[in-house]
Parts: C-alpha cells; structure tokens; sequence
C-alpha cells in the first residue's frame, strides 16, 4: 500500500492512515506482472460478476471470495431520457441491479474477501444505510460476525432491509459526524474489520470495477464523461483509477480517460462549494440537511482529490436543490423505467441541469452512475406527491369513462 | 494511553491563538503535527495527540470549547 500524500509504502494490512502524514492509503500492484496477464479475452472468459476483474483487484486468486453476484449490471442506452436532454450518446449504468440493489455490494463483497482471508471474524461499518444493508448481507454470507453502526434515526426502510440479515445493530442517538467519531475510536480498541475504516484501501479497490464494466460494455470504449454522486468522494477517485488502469493495460483503445463530474446535493455541498471557490482543494466542512442521506457527508474524506480529478480530467462539481433532486427521480423514472433512491436522483438532475446548460453538443458518450434503488427513500416521493397521475373512480364503467380520459 | 488522530479547522479569528502550545500546558496529552496548512484567514492541521482516555475528551472539548473544528484526520468515512 502507498500514501497517497508522502508515498510512504507500507505492507498490505487492516490500515488506512499513513502513519507519518495521516494521509489515506491506496493498494498499489506490480504493473509490469498484471500487463503480461490482463486480457479483454481473460476478463471475458471470467465469471458474469464483477470478479472478472480480480486480476486488478487485491484478493489473491487462492481466496474464495464472499459472492453473492454482484456487478455487470446492465449499461443502459438511454434514448428517451438523452431525447429529452439533447443527447444522443447518454447511458445509464444500472447499480440498483446489484444484490442490495445499491452499488455498495461492489465494495463491500472485496473487502469482506480481504477481511475472511486474514483472519477477521466479526465485519463493521459505520453507514448512512446501504453500506450496512450490503455488510450485513455479505457478513450473513460469509458466516462472519456483523456490527452496523447506523444514526437512531435511519429512514425505516433502510432499517428493515438491514434488519433481516440478523446483524448487531447499533443505533447512535447522533449524527453521521458522531456515528464515524465513535468508529474512528472503535477501529482503535476492537479486532474488527471496518469496512469503511481500517480496511478502507481494500474496499475502496471494489469501487473500480463499476468503470470496468462500463467500457467492456461499451465495447471496450471509454465515456467522454461520467457524472457520479459524491459522498465521501472514495469511489470518485476510484474510478479515475480504473480508466487510468484499462488504458494502462491496453484494454480500452483511448489513451486519454474521461472527464469525471460529481453531482451533490446542495443541502450537503462540501465538495461543490469548494469547487467553486478560488481554493477548490480546500474543502470545508458543513452540516448536512438534505434528503440525499445516502450522500450527505459533512466532511468528506476524499473531497479534495474529487476536485483536483474533475478539474485535471476536465469535469465539474455541480449541486442541485431539494425540489430537482425528487424531479430528477420522476424523470429517470418516466423516460427510463428506472426507480432510483435519492442519490441517483442527484445524479440524474446534475445531468439534466448540465445538459440544458449546453454543456454538450449531443454527440458525446456520457454515462451517469445510479448507484441505489428507489425503493431504499420511496418515503421522499410519498411526501411529495409520488401518484402525480392518480385518480379514483367508482367500480362501474361509467365512473371510469367520466374520470379517464381516453 | 491513546490517542486520537484529529484534523483542527481554523476559522480568521483562530490562526493566531497558539491552541495547540496550550493543548499541551493544560493537559497531560503529547501533541505531534504531521502536517499543515495555514494561511493568513483559515488554516488546517492534522495532529496526533496521545494520553489518557480522559484525557483525550478533555483536550478535544477544549479546542472545540475555543472555537476549532475537530474532526478525525481522515474526515467522514460514513458511507
């Protein structure tokens, strides 16, 4: 592992800290050995999962891996909703398809491996909700121990989903800022994994294969652009390093990789606030209030790196209100028959709101991540009027044709 | 003994007041800078402070008690 910051090496090992500088740490792989190995051929021959990438990830090939299928969710074309934005060259890549329909399972099926194979027997996480939704499952899977730390006042849907797995729930009558100040201390005095903590570098690593998928199903072609919500900023980074890597290793035919937008909310807008400032590597913290809760990172880890990658790869950080976060929603929804929860409706919003801005002409290849399943806060289109389209009517068809106009 | 790797966020009013030269004389707690950065209206420092639990609480409720924003070196790793 490297230090981001210093380059400081260390061992692979259940750390996520440089010890010197207290910057993060990434895996980092012998290049020279992978490039004699890493084939499109080989990665086809591979399993329909997201471990047909395990070559570029850190689980060595003797571990049995803690699978429940997760990954080659399907890259959609999305023709009504690009007709609707001026883009003729817009694709969906469809992360709520995963096991606990968020893209979490990526991550989080990694760093279980990682965690089984050396020795660990109880997983943690401290989660806005689909994070301990995926450990509980992949814990239950892996027969491992499981403790999710989550805030007392999770959405009820989350809790249920996390519930049936049988965890050790921990509700923190707190914050998400308190809910990781008492895991930051935890990692410190438990033997646990936290998937999210001390074995960070590991998951983060799961991150890259949704980018992999994303140009093998493109045809082995790179987006010119992919907007991605930014929470903590972890899988951002992650994917900037998976282009790199498929271009690195000869997969894809552009030498060039693509430009990487964030999309947040502004109820929790670290990240854009500071992208919008003279000193865009200078992120400050906020509280959040938005329903985005799945994003809403008041001091995100990786914001920094967020802002240096979209500026260097050409891309943007944009935000958008309450309102366009549930239209977004409705509008991925009624052009694409895809639910998403409140962070793709982020992302699909920032898209729109780019798009009508002009900032593509419409030939381009842009891809947006959506990354959860609706069903995870239907509640915020419950209370924003979510059957716009409803009527009521008698059980006679004279009712019917008085109300329904056909 | 612990310890805690904290990163300090200084607003205008903060980047003159030696907190961490107190942080030391008031508590039984060893400071270690492991890096930096601090302009003239706003400034950032990740520090590792080591001592007793209590200790530590204490430390940590005074800075926040003098107007610093305290918050684990790494930031928010809640996903």
């Amino acid at each position: 592992m490297r230090c981001r910051e210093c380059g400081a090496e260390y061992e692979l090992q259940a750390t996520h800290v440089c010890e010197m500088c207290f910057g993060p740490l990434d895996v980092v792989y012998d290049q020279a050995a992978l490039k004699k190995v890493v084939s499109r051929d080989r990665i086809e021959k591979g399993p329909k999962s997201m471990w047909r990438y395990r070559d570029l990830l850190p689980v060595e090939d003797s571990v049995p891996v803690v699978t429940l299928g997760e990954g080659m969710t399907p890259l959609v074309k999305a023709e009504r909703l690009g007709a609707e934005l001026g883009l003729r060259n817009l694709y969906l890549k469809n992360d709520s398809m995963n096991p606990t329909n968020s893209f979490k399972d990526r991550v989080v099926s990694v760093a279980i491996s990682w965690a089984r194979a050396h020795g660990f027997e109880t997983i943690a996480c401290a989660s806005t909700g689909n994070l301990a939704n995926a450990v509980a499952a992949y814990a239950a899977r892996a027969g491992l121990e499981c403790f999710v730390f989550i805030p007392v006042d999770l959405e009820p849907a989350k809790v249920v989903s996390i519930g049936v797995f049988d965890p050790n729930v921990v509700a923190v009558r707190g914050n998400y800022d308190e809910v990781n100040r008492l895991c930051s201390q935890l990692v410190e005095s438990t033997p646990w994994a936290f998937c999210n903590i001390n074995i960070r570098p590991f998951y983060a690593e799961g991150s890259k294969t949704l980018t992999f998928e994303t140009a093998e199903q493109l045809g082995w072609k790179l987006p010119d652009e992919i907007i991605i919500p930014i929470a903590s900023g972890c899988q951002f980074v992650r994917h900037r390093q998976a282009a790199r890597e498929l271009v690195e290793y000869g997969l894809v035919r552009e030498d060039r990789v693509p430009k990487f937008t964030g999309a947040q909310a502004l109820g929790c807008a670290p990240v854009y606030n500071a992208f919008k400032s003279d000193t865009p590597e200078r992120v400050l913290p906020v509280k959040p209030n938005t329903i985005a809760r799945s994003i809403a990172i008041g001091n995100p880890s990786d914001g920094m790196y967020v802002n240096r990658i979209a500026l260097e790869t050409g891309g943007v950080v944009e935000a958008v209100t309450e309102e366009e976060i549930v239209a977004g929603i409705r509008l991925l929804a009624r052009t694409e028959g895809i639910f998403t929860e409140t962070a793709g409706g982020v992302t699909i919003s920032v898209l729109a709101k780019l798009a009508r801005a002009g900032r593509w002409n419409g030939d381009e290849v842009v891809v947006a991540y959506v990354t959860g399943h609706g069903l995870k806060t239907a509640d915020v289109l419950a209370t924003a009027n979510g059957h716009s389209r409803r009527v009521e009517i008698e059980p006679t068809l004279k009712s019917f044709r008085e109300v329904v106009k056909i | 003994m612990g310890r805690r790797r904290l990163k300090l966020i200084f607003g205008s009013a903060m980047v003159k007041e030696p907190v961490i030269y107190q942080l030391g004389k008031q508590f039984a707690l060893v400071t270690n800078i492991r890096r930096a950065d601090v302009t003239r209206d706003q400034g950032w420092v990740l520090l590792e402070i080591t001592g007793e639990a209590e200790e530590l609480d204490r430390g940590v409720a005074y800075l926040e008690s003098r107007g610093v924003k305290v918050e684990p070196a790494e930031g928010d790793l809640v996903e």
